[in-house]
């Protein structure tokens, strides 16, 4: 066994994120890391990582007792993270990212043009080829992706410890990514990779372990289990299956015709955008990140000012209208970025909650504290938002749990429309199951909602209808009951539709 | 105009570049580990005041300049102290040591010398002026470029060292690293919080050396408040050049000049205090022209590092 964890339990006060947990990796192996949000996935490899040191237990590495003290330790001992949020340094060129830490140098000079050629042969060796002299900035997730793993091998990891690595990159660099894994996996290293997408994991993984509330509730062969089982033991129950009424034909809700923006470039970033979402319908806006899905939703809510075309919305004419006056006609918006739009990350969780709500809970312009109390604490036991409590600061709560509060806030304007924009980046399965659960039973109610997201699996899950955008364009309607995956993803790299 | 743009008004920029051209590099270096540094005009004048501490009780320039970067330096070991180890934002300290500094100034020189206002004292050596063999024989260059204080060309060797120590240098590297994301940079072993102290010192050795032009290199007399908005005016030089040190020496010699300007102004019959606007008039122009990205980025890191 290349890598055993035994026993690790951490504590912090009289909080156990890790209590007993057993870990063991193989040489070569793929071992996925699972479980909900909080669940202690990442403290238990922070732990290796030597970020944290644990209250009790033993890391063995080929069977002999270590202890790091820090992450310089963990990468001597030849393990490498790369992080959920990339550590990267964006005015610097590929290689220099890479080589940091260990430069090849001469005298006290930094000899950056050795440093270029040892990142060239590292990216042949591993098949991840790069052009070394380009900057970070420059270049798209998935790449930068690639530059966080070959500088893991170039510290010269055995053991690579992947956190969410797919969150942020397109179904095509997802595909890339598993290829460049499984390859190196087949030259001897081995993974640790924490995932919420089962589907990856199912994918991809030797073996799958699962942890609830700090505990291991299971390790499988993957071979062996399925993902209905790998969200039981990740949620302790059975997740309910989520069905589908017919969709209403009611009323036009949203009516956009003709919406163009022209960017700085030649190409417009929306070249006449025209779509309507009625009563009781949920339309699915898919498409990879970057074809003009933003700039809809900000044209839409008045973010943005439109270069051409008209936005309606109950019937009225809202074009170029403030963002207040469209939300008091109707609109409410869960963003697709929650720290740049959703939340002030320094306010507190009562506070967040209150805003776009302060206007009724108000006498003379004096907050009512005890109605924003009751309404906040609502949402919190509703949605099952684990806070401390509502004056703890939203940057304190998990991302899962911070969207929850998002979700709620917007949910209860109880507005005829609703634009939810990746309403589900980022969250686990049980957190994703409420959300998708809400916004189904809004339009049961007679809600309209745009639902924006670069998750097929979401996208077919709760649309009626299926709009793909490419490039600032849509480029094909799909009824949801017929649109297959293959059909989506063919539309969404601008290819035609078939059939 | 011949009158105006004579030999002696460059000479004299080259002179008044010095102090400005020495904090701002300073300043440059603070900013390259994500520490916006606004004491610059506090630690200088420290530097001012303490050369000619030094100057009075030894009688000796050498140790007068080293008695100055002491000073400095341990003025500055208190903005990382507050700045890196407490977190406080790094604005607010720099406000706070600029206050500091004058008060401080001001209360020695009447504890110590028993004066107001200014000190000045014939019998004190201010800094030797050094003519190079070879460049004084040019005609005009000769005039220009020799006959300064050693800080002069201290100075402009310092912006050399500077450039090729960020962008050569394995350490400089790795310092431009912790500026740039110090998280990351952090989570590869790097050591970014003595980096940043390393810098913040560096700084204050700057800044001493600046001071100590100042009240020995210019004039040999210490005033209260002397620096009168050159450390603020070597911030601007800062930003202006991107932290770069051959961009913040371009501007600094921008700066300088004007200050030479000012005061070859003054004797023109033209009002005085119209001509000393001059500078600081031109530092508001240059801040209009780059009102871009760099002044930004310079912000944002300000404001991550008070986190």
């Amino acid at each position: 066994m290349l890598l055993e964890m035994e026993k690790i339990t951490k504590s912090y006060g009289n909080v156990t994120a890790n209590s007993d947990v057993c870990f063991t990796l193989r040489k070569g192996e793929i071992h996925a890391l699972v479980g909900e949000n909080g669940a202690g996935k990442t403290t238990l490899m922070r732990i290796l990582y030597g970020m944290e040191s644990p209250t009790s237990g033993e890391i063995r590495l080929d069977g002999k007792g270590v202890s790091f003290a820090s992450p310089a330790d963990a990468i001597a001992h030849k393990i490498g993270m790369v992080h959920q949020h990339f550590m990267l340094f964006p005015t610097f060129t590929i290689a220099e990212n890479i080589v940091i830490g260990r430069e090849p140098s001469k005298g006290i000079g930094f000899d950056r043009q050795a440093a270029a050629a040892t990142v060239e042969q590292l990216g042949k060796q591993f098949g991840m080829p790069v052009d070394p002299r380009k900057k970070v900035a420059d270049c798209s997730l998935g790449l930068q992706q690639r530059v966080e793993i070959l500088k893991v091998l170039h510290q010269g990891a055995e053991i690579i410890i992947l956190d969410e690595p797919t969150g942020v990159l397109t179904p095509l660099e997802v595909g890339e990514l598993l290829v460049a894994i499984k390859g190196l996996a087949a030259q001897g290293k081995s993974f640790i990779l924490i995932s919420h997408k089962l589907q990856e994991i199912m994918e991809i993984a030797d073996r799958i372990t699962v942890l609830r509330d700090g505990k291991v509730t299971g390790t499988v062969e993957a071979k062996d289990t399925d993902a209905e089982e790998l969200s039981r033991l990740m949620v302790g129950r059975e997740l309910i299956q989520l069905s589908r009424k017919a969709a209403g034909t009611g009323k036009p809700v949203l009516e956009a015709d003709n919406v163009t923006i022209n960017g700085a470039r030649t190409k417009p970033l929306l070249g006449g955008v025209s779509l309507q979402v009625n009563e009781g319908e949920i339309v699915g806006i898919a498409g990879i990140s970057g074809n003009g899905q933003s700039e809809l939703i900000q044209a839409i809510s008045g973010l943005m000012k439109i270069d051409g075309g008209s936005v309606k919305l109950l019937g009225q004419d809202v074009t170029g209208a403030t963002v207040k006056t469209i939300r008091e006609r109707g609109l409410a918006h869960i963003p697709e970025d929650r720290y740049q739009w959703g939340v002030a990350k320094d306010a507190t969780v009562m506070e967040n909650g209150l805003m776009g709500h302060a206007g009724k809970h108000q006498r003379y312009g004096v907050l009512s504290g005890p109605g924003i109390r009751s309404m906040v604490g609502e949402w919190v036991s509703r949605f099952g938002i684990k806070t401390g409590s509502l004056s703890t600061k939203a940057q304190y709560l998990s991302g899962g749990n911070l969207q929850k509060l998002i979700v709620a806030r917007e949910l209860a304007q109880k507005t005829p429309f609703l634009i939810a924009a990746e309403p589900t980046r980022g969250v686990d399965v049980g957190a994703m199951e409420i959300i998708h659960g809400e916004l189904l039973k809004k339009r049961d109610e007679g809600g309209a909602i745009l639902l924006v997201s670069s998750e097929l699996t979401e996208i077919l899950k709760l649309s009626d209808r299926i709009l793909v955008m490419f490039e600032g364009r849509i480029v094909g309607e799909l009824a949801a009951d017929h649109a297959t995956e293959e059909q989506i993803s063919l539309l969404m790299a601008g290819g035609k539709a078939v059939g | 105009m011949d009158q105006l743009f004579d030999v002696s008004l460059f000479a004299s920029t080259l002179r008044l570049v010095t102090p400005i051209l020495l904090a701002a590099l300073g300043g440059a270096l603070c900013a390259r580990v994500g520490l916006f540094n606004v004491g610059l005009e506090g630690l200088v004048l420290i530097g001012a005041f303490s050369a000619i501490v030094g100057n009075h009780f030894t009688g000796n320039v050498l140790s007068a300049v080293l008695f100055a970067i002491l000073c400095s330096l341990l003025f500055s070991v208190l903005f990382g102290y507050m700045s890196i180890h407490l977190r406080a934002n790094v604005i607010v300290v720099g406000i706070a040591l600029n206050f500091l500094a004058l008060g401080l100034t001001t209360f020695s020189l009447r504890a110590i010398f028993d004066v107001k206002g200014a000190y000045y004292n014939k019998d004190m050596v201010g800094l030797p002026k050094w003519d190079i063999p070879l460049l004084k024989d040019i005609p005009w260059l000769g005039d220009v470029l020799s006959g300064h204080s050693p800080l002069v060309y201290l100075s402009i060797l310092i912006v050399i060292l500077l450039q090729l120590f960020l962008f050569k240098t394995v350490t400089g590297f790795r310092l431009l690293a912790a500026g740039e994301n110090a998280t990351a940079a952090k989570s590869l072993g790097i050591k970014v919080t003595r980096i940043q102290y390393g810098a913040v010192l560096m700084c204050g050795v700057l800044c001493g050396l600046a001071g100590a032009q100042l009240s020995l290199g210019n004039v040999t007399m210490f005033t209260e408040g002397m620096t009168s908005g050159r450390g603020f005016i070597a911030l601007v030089a800062t930003m202006l050049g991107q932290s770069n040190p051959l961009g913040v020496a371009a501007s600094s010699l921008l700066f300088g000049f004007m200050d030479a300007l000012s005061i070859r102004l003054q004797g023109f019959a033209l009002p005085t205090h119209f001509t000393m606007m001059l500078p600081y008039v031109v530092t508001i122009a240059a801040m209009l022209f780059f009102k871009d990205k760099g002044y930004m980025q310079e912000a944002r890191k300000a404001n991550e590092s008070s986190r």
